[in-house]
């Protein structure tokens, strides 16, 4: 794993095989889910409605099954350290993406093994593992469920209300894909990131370093 | 090299596992589209039991051959020696008969201590009530002479016991005799049919349980003919193709109404006005005696076998609902009645008759213009069995459309399931001073104040009312109308039912339903609009982020 100078880049092995898997897995199950999902909401017209109620349940449950080999991969691995929230040179992210990014400024935190995440992926990513995702997976679950509630003592929920949080829920995964994408192209070329998610290898600036505090300890 | 061998070994299991995922997908849809054998696994239980013992070669439903029979030895001079000859063995009979709707056209079982029913108490938009138009209405009544007010309800030889056992359908009641049959050759003028004497000696010697023609013979051509009343049953019920009615078809399972319509001692379940047909769903292995009015009487509660998403829909949607995706889907049926049009007179001023694009009648002078559609997709209420009627007593507001029959029930009533019904329009004459609807005397001899004689609203409701002992003011006007009935035969084949889409979807075929929340139909509104909002708003904010980096590196000169 010898850094490969050149342009002042170094490559650095950043993804592992599991969490690209899981990556992309679950990037097509996302898009599955969000397009039949759409169609049960009878705001676009593709596979109909029964076929897209069938593939939407059955990504749904697939998903329920993986998400759990994520957290067990997350906590065993240590990994989960990357999704500590922090402040700390948050402000200074921000204003690279706001300014920086614009005047050709080097990124306040570039990524490496130990630290793949800035202070505003970290947030992002919290936010989308243990709170957007879980949600989408209990309303989900729920809804699927209706029939049983009674047997189940599910009360004081209606299932107009558990499919509006399902809803908002799909509209908010599908807002943070779009900032998602785009922020891809953010790297030192336009498919970089992109090439790294597949490759597990990230491309990056020589003489950076990674203060000690960012860093993952095993 | 290594690194290049990792790279091709996760690209192979991305792709592997994208296929993976993409094949069950495609099964679990395939599954949804078209069940394996559906014939086989959608069997209900205790058919197989059941077609063997009714349909095993050399299977009897009786020990009797009526035609050997002494009593009916004798050439009979009139229906009622027939009955009597009936009654010397079946000696209960008549007392069964003479407590059953069909003999009284009047129930006592709806509650509140009154009765209900059809004379003098309810009143509808086709031929308006029957009070004073006996003659002409009680060609569907089982019995013989209930030609007015004078007929003895208590005399058994007036019973007709062969229009629902005649098994060589040559027997016939003529249109306006009061029940009887014509005594001679008579041409009826109406439909230009001829209706003969019938051969008693041989309709007795081969008296039946009904079949589906004995039950038709006025229950396809209620309201005055084929086509006009229920929607779901017309003379193609008769002698149905599996497409037309899957149980019904007579090629195949062949039921005869007596297959659901339980009948216990010439009581045939049913409902009756407000008492529901069932009142639970119980299936024959929760109660083997329990009449097998219902769908879940044989299919059970979770009758689908190979989609379990349908059966979630079992405790809100009746059967009915998906599987009659419409009705009439023969012959066409009378969807609205405007008798205001009716008295027109043609160039030689005589009454006269037209036909419509379907061959249906369009007008007549006698009755107004008609309206007749085939192949209607039905409208839907919430429905807990029972419906309540409108009296000929009640007021009216005569600035909305007057509803002479509503189903019951709403999304909070546990016994509540969507329901499809034929909606009959109309337009009718009502009291203006008093807002009742009105009974006009329709029918009656040439020289008599009925409608049909003389043209002559005011003279008809007048003696209508008189005759049905109600006060009317003198002043009519014409009223919108509304009556419902439920559909629930021209059950379709498994292929045809309602497609998911046509009630999950924007223009829901249950677009009216109101208290259930439905994923397809029920998508519009806030949540949505601040859902697209967000979207919109964070591709518009990446995509200016995006214009502004590609000014800043052409500034630069990259």
């Amino acid at each position: 794993m010898n850094a490969n100078h050149q342009n002042g880049l170094r490559k650095v092995y950043l993804y592992t095989r599991y969490e690209r898997f899981w990556h992309w897995f679950q990037a097509a199950m996302i898009l599955v889910l969000l397009v039949t999902g759409l169609e049960i909401h009878g705001s676009l017209r593709l596979l109909g409605f029964q076929r897209a109620v069938t593939v939407h349940n059955f990504l749904g449950l697939t998903w329920l099954a993986s998400f759990a080999f994520f957290i067990f991969w997350v906590f065993t691995t240590g990994e989960w350290k990357q999704y500590v929230p922090t402040t700390r040179k948050l402000l200074e992210v921000v204003r690279y993406y706001t300014v920086g990014i614009f005047t050709g400024q080097p990124h306040p935190c570039p990524k490496t093994p130990e630290a793949k995440h800035n202070p505003l992926q970290r947030l992002a990513y919290l936010a989308l593992a243990a709170l957007l995702l879980p949600l989408q997976m209990a309303t989900g679950l729920l809804y699927w469920m209706y029939n049983s509630w009674a047997e189940l003592g599910v009360k004081g929920m209606t299932l107009s209300s558990v499919a509006a949080l399902h809803v908002l829920g799909g509209f908010a995964i599908l807002s943070f894909l779009i900032v998602h994408i785009y922020m891809t192209t953010t790297g030192h070329t336009l498919m970089a990131h992109i090439k790294a998610m597949f490759t597990g290898w990230e491309d990056i600036p020589t003489g950076e370093r990674t203060d000690e505090w960012e860093k993952r300890v095993a | 090299m290594h690194r290049t061998r990792k790279t091709w070994g996760l690209a192979v299991l991305v792709v592997g596992l994208a296929g993976l995922l993409a094949l069950g997908t495609a099964l679990a849809s395939s599954m949804a589209q078209a069940p394996a054998t559906p014939e086989e696994k959608d069997k209900a239980p205790g058919r197989a039991m059941a077609q063997h013992s009714v349909m095993a070669p050399g299977a009897r439903w009786t020990t009797v051959d009526h035609s050997k029979l002494e009593a009916l030895q004798k050439d009979f001079a009139a229906p009622e020696e027939v009955t009597i000859a009936c009654l010397s063995c079946h000696a209960l009979a008549a007392d069964q008969i003479q407590h059953t709707i069909h003999w009284t056209w009047l129930v006592d079982k709806v509650g509140d201590g009154k009765t209900m029913g059809k004379i003098g108490k309810t009143i509808n938009n086709f031929c308006i009530a029957v009070p004073s138009n006996e003659p002409r209405c009680t060609s569907c009544h089982i019995g013989y002479g209930w030609k007015d007010k004078s007929f003895d309800f208590t005399n058994k030889s007036k019973i007709d016991c062969l229009v629902c056992h005649d098994s060589t359908h040559t027997y016939e009641k003529y249109p306006t005799k009061a029940g009887y049959p014509v005594t001679e050759p008579t041409v009826f003028p109406e439909n230009g049919k001829t209706y003969l004497p019938p051969d008693y000696k041989k309709v007795a010697g081969a008296v039946a349980r009904p079949d589906r023609i004995n039950c038709g013979t006025c229950h396809f051509y209620g309201g005055g003919g084929d086509m006009v009343k229920h929607g779901d049953l017309d003379s193609s019920i008769g002698k149905p193709g599996k497409s037309l009615d899957v149980h019904m078809d007579a090629e195949g399972l062949n039921f005869a109404c007596q297959r659901c319509h339980t009948t216990k001692q010439h009581e045939i379940a049913g409902r009756l006005y407000s008492v529901p047909a069932s009142q639970e769903r119980l299936s024959l292995t929760d109660a083997d005696l329990a009449s097998k009015i219902a769908c879940e009487s044989c299919h059970g509660t979770s009758p689908h076998k190979t989609n379990a998403k349908a059966n979630d829909h079992v405790d809100k949607v009746a059967c009915q609902t998906c599987h009659i995706p419409a009705f009439a889907r023969e012959l066409p049926t009378k969807m609205r009645w405007d008798w205001s049009t009716a008295g027109k007179m043609n160039a030689e001023g005589k009454p006269f008759k037209t036909k419509g694009p379907l061959g249906a009648p369009a007008y007549d002078t006698k009755k107004g213009d008609f309206t007749f559609v085939k192949d209607v997709q039905p409208e839907y209420r919430w429905f807990n069995g029972a419906m309540s009627y409108l009296l000929v007593t009640d007021r009216i507001d005569p600035a909305r459309v007057v509803t002479q029959n509503k189903p019951l029930g709403d999304a909070a009533d546990s016994k509540a399931r969507i329901m499809p019904f034929k909606r009959h329009t109309g337009r009718q004459p009502y009291d203006k001073v008093q807002n009742t609807l009105v009974i006009p005397k329709l029918f009656g001899p040439p020289d008599s104040d009925a409608y049909w004689a003389k043209y002559d609203w005011s003279k008809a409701i007048t003696v209508g009312m008189k005759y049905a002992d109600l006060p009317y003011s003198g002043e009519y006007g014409f009223v919108e109308t509304e009556y419902f009935f439920p559909i629930t035969h021209m059950v379709a084949p498994a292929k045809n039912v309602v497609a998911c889409g046509e009630c999950h979807s924007r223009q829901s075929r249950l677009k009216d339903i109101t208290g259930v929340y439905m994923p397809g139909r029920d998508g519009g509104g806030t949540v949505t609009l601040i859902g697209w909002m967000a979207v919109v708003g964070s591709a518009a904010g990446v995509g200016v982020h995006g214009i502004m980096r590609a000014a800043s590196r052409k500034r630069k000169g990259e």
